[in-house]
């Protein structure tokens, strides 16, 4: 063995290899990860008392904008985060889902604030108990309502989760089917 | 205050005026629904009352009486400043209040939320539809006998872990008051 | 040859009504509200204003807990302002028991209800300035409000949904420093406000969007039922804190301003001026207050919770705190129904108690309700994009519309 297998060893197993390829493509989202991490496109879905808190957080004083997640789109077709911001009441239900599912891959989605993510005190006939009912969640932020640092702080769980893979959408199942 | 309201009522109307109080200083009057338009438009066009401002129409469930529903209406007058406070009764059964709908313009909004929260109909309103809750929803969810937490979902709900631990039912009804 | 003369109205093409539907989440439209509107072209023709997309239960919830439970859910009817509707609550249950609060406690409430008056108007003149293209002063805006939240939450704990006052009582007394931080803060929010309205208030687009824009007469405002900065608009001197004295306004010189027309403009303005009484408020109230250590609840046990020294060293402090809690305070059986001004206008509380110490029934009138019923009919005629300044200048809060 010469300095030639030295240098095409490796090369070859990365392209050839059955178990490397998948390698390959860990790297590719890996690449991907990183790159959407900082460039989250949000869709803010406020609905209630959270919204005030939300509209802070966008604020000059703890400024989203250092994370690079704070241009919001007004097209759900065209954001990958969506915020879900206060109480989702029963009648407001339909919407939301149908948002989700407007969304494209990849997408992610925040319940900012104990209604979003459990219906809160209003245990009634109006409130859905938890948006995870209805699409799924990844990151909760519990609080009535959560501190802007607490909302940030769930912002970059979740961009850790992106850029290391690991927060994935899964198609949404309304009424037993695939939207 | 307004106490020459209640005069000037029971001058006017006599017999027809079935109650007046002031609980907490605040002129109540009751009158049959029968003569609930006439008294309204009384109140407003008497010079004397000039009850130009409407302020509050809506209605409170007390299931032991015989005629259950109680429709409030509040008046204010701008010029006079003074207030009162215009109640009806009706059974369950037949909870028909002619509207007052051509008398205020605000009354419309008002209407079709204790139609929607009571199911109080009012007869001759041109729009009665449920205002604050949506279309399908089956009974009223302000009187006494609808469970707080009996929800009618519009969307089907996803499988997730229960959300309610113990002591926490899922339904626990709702309790009149704690007598 | 004749000149090829069309006349104006052959060029006219016939517009078939359009349907736009605005929301129920639109990102123009703060606050979570459907208005379907019949379009000719650009003009609207009619337009369905459909409120209840955050109804939440508020009366259901009431009849649940304890009066005091109900506090948390007065916060969030309208969230902008959460202590005026503590206050409004609060001062509806004591109308029913018949107490008045010491006047410290007065005083504290008419402070920190400015101050929270103050958030309000800043964020809803700060979101019609974004309406109509200009950001620049909501983040001014929403800076100074950011300074006020700091103080409230150094005197009630919670940046926004505060729970801070109780029947009879405050949960705690002023800090030390709130005083000062207060009288400090308030030049800088006037300095604040002053310049985004200099931004504002000469530019040609923002005056020509909201000049003469949707009027409302003095005499379909009233008949509407609409109330506050809106009815003011539109010329009526009305004005709960002059016209039905609640805690100490009438020791307190302000003014109330009024409009003359009551289209956008006026009610910018009307805002915008209520800020500066509410400071003039501030200040004097601050000057008036009784100092610190003076009482600020009530001498009844069966109302106020008993000092926690009592509760751990003594038998019947134990015994009134574990019932105060358990079973709520015992509201005579009877009604009575409290009004005040909060921002958007009357906000009144209708309870009636049947003698145990849950609530039952809490009516919350909300000033918007009726505010935003006068919307379907201010929009007719106006261009579409008109209808969002006219739609944010209603200052619809969802939470207090809805319940
Ligand atoms: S979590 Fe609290 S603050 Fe947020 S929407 Fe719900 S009630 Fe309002």
């Amino acid at each position: 063995m010469g300095v030639e297998d030295r240098i095409r060893l490796p090369v070859r197993t990365e392209v050839l290899g059955g178990a490397e390829a998948a390698f390959a493509t860990t790297r590719l989202d890996q690449l991907l990860g990183w790159a959407r991490k900082y460039s989250l496109f949000m869709y803010p879905f406020a609905t209630a008392c959270c919204g005030m808190e939300f509209m802070a957080m966008s604020a000059p004083k703890y400024d989203l904008a250092r994370f690079g997640a704070e241009a919001p789109r007004f097209s759900p077709r065209q954001s990958d985060l969506l915020w879900v911001v206060g109480t989702i009441s029963q009648r407001q239900a339909p919407v939301l889902q149908r948002i989700y599912g407007q969304m494209c891959e990849p997408k992610w989605v925040i319940a900012f604030g104990t209604c979003a993510s459990t219906g809160g005190f209003y245990d009634n006939y109006a409130t859905v108990p938890g948006i995870d009912r209805i699409i799924p969640v990844d990151v909760f932020i519990p609080g009535c309502p959560p501190r802007p640092e607490q909302a940030l702080d769930a912002l970059m769980l979740l961009m850790k989760r992106i850029a290391d893979g690991s927060a994935r959408g899964e198609p949404i199942l309304a009424n037993g089917q695939v939207v | 205050m307004a106490q020459r309201i209640l005069d000037r009522l029971k001058e006017t109307f006599g017999a027809k005026i079935l109650e007046t109080s002031s609980p907490s200083g605040d002129e109540v009057a009751v009158v049959a629904r029968d003569d609930w338009p006439a008294v309204a438009r009384f109140l407003r066009d008497d010079p004397v009352c000039a009850m130009d401002m409407f302020i509050d129409l809506t209605c409170a469930d007390y299931p032991d009486r015989r005629e259950r529903l109680e429709v409030w209406l509040r008046l204010y007058s701008i010029g006079h400043r003074h207030r009162v406070c215009l109640k009806t009764r009706v059974s369950a059964e037949d909870p028909k209040v002619p509207s007052l709908y051509d008398l205020w313009r605000g009354i419309d909004w008002f209407e079709r939320e204790a139609f929607d929260l009571f199911g109080v109909v009012f007869a001759g309103h041109p729009d009665l539809r449920r205002i604050l809750l949506y279309e399908g929803f089956e009974g009223h969810p302000l009187r006494k006998d609808y469970a707080a937490e009996k929800t009618q979902p519009l969307v089907g709900y996803r499988e997730v872990p229960p959300t309610k631990v113990p002591p926490f039912g899922t339904a626990e009804g709702m309790p009149w008051s704690r007598r | 040859m004749e000149d090829a003369d069309i006349r104006e109205e052959e060029l006219e093409l016939p517009a078939e009504p359009m349907t736009l539907n605005l929301g129920p989440s639109h990102p123009a439209m703060h606050g979570t509200i459907r208005i379907v509107a019949k379009l000719d072209g650009e003009v609207v023709v009619s337009a369905d204003v459909q409120p209840g997309y955050l109804h939440r239960g508020f009366d259901k919830m009431a009849e649940r807990g304890t009066w005091s439970q109900v506090f948390p859910y007065t916060d969030r009817l309208n969230y902008v302002s959460p202590i005026l509707n503590n206050v409004g609550y609060a001062l509806a249950v004591e109308k029913l028991l018949g107490i008045t609060v010491p006047e410290r406690n007065q005083y504290i409430r008419v402070v920190l209800g400015e101050f929270s008056r103050i958030t309000d108007h800043l964020t809803n003149l700060g979101a019609v300035a974004m309406d109509v293209g200009a950001m620049t002063p909501l983040l001014w805006l929403l800076k100074a409000r950011e300074w006020i939240w700091e103080i409230l939450e150094e005197v009630t704990g919670a940046r926004l949904t505060h729970s801070y006052v109780r029947i009879g009582g405050l949960a705690f007394d002023l800090t030390d420093t709130f005083r000062d931080r207060a009288l400090a803060l308030l030049p800088r929010i006037a300095e604040e406000l002053d310049r985004s309205l200099d931004l504002l208030l000469e530019n040609r687009i923002f005056i020509d969007r909201l000049k003469g824009v949707g009027v409302l007469p003095a005499a379909e405002a009233i008949s509407y039922g609409v109330t506050g900065p809106m009815l003011r608009a539109s010329g009526v001197d009305h004005d709960l804190r002059k016209t039905a004295p609640y805690l100490v306004y009438d020791r307190i010189d302000f003014d109330v301003p009024v409009g003359e027309v009551g289209d956008n403009w006026d009610r910018f303005m009307v805002r915008a001026e209520e800020v500066r009484q509410s400071s003039r408020i501030i200040r004097q109230a601050l000057d008036q207050m009784p100092p610190a250590g003076s009482p600020i609840d009530v001498l009844d046990t069966r109302v106020i919770l008993p000092p926690k020294e009592d509760v751990y060293a003594t038998i019947e402090g134990t015994i009134n705190h574990f019932k105060l809690v358990m079973e709520g305070i015992r509201v005579p059986a009877g009604e009575a129904y409290g009004y005040t001004e909060a921002c958007n206008g009357e906000l009144g509380f209708g309870v009636v108690s049947d003698g145990t110490g849950t609530p039952y029934r809490v009516r919350a009138r909300g000033p918007c309700f009726a505010n935003l019923a006068a919307l379907g009919r201010m929009v007719v005629g106006m261009m579409i994009p008109d209808l969002i300044p006219t739609f944010g200048l209603v200052n619809m809060i969802a939470g207090e519309c809805d319940r």
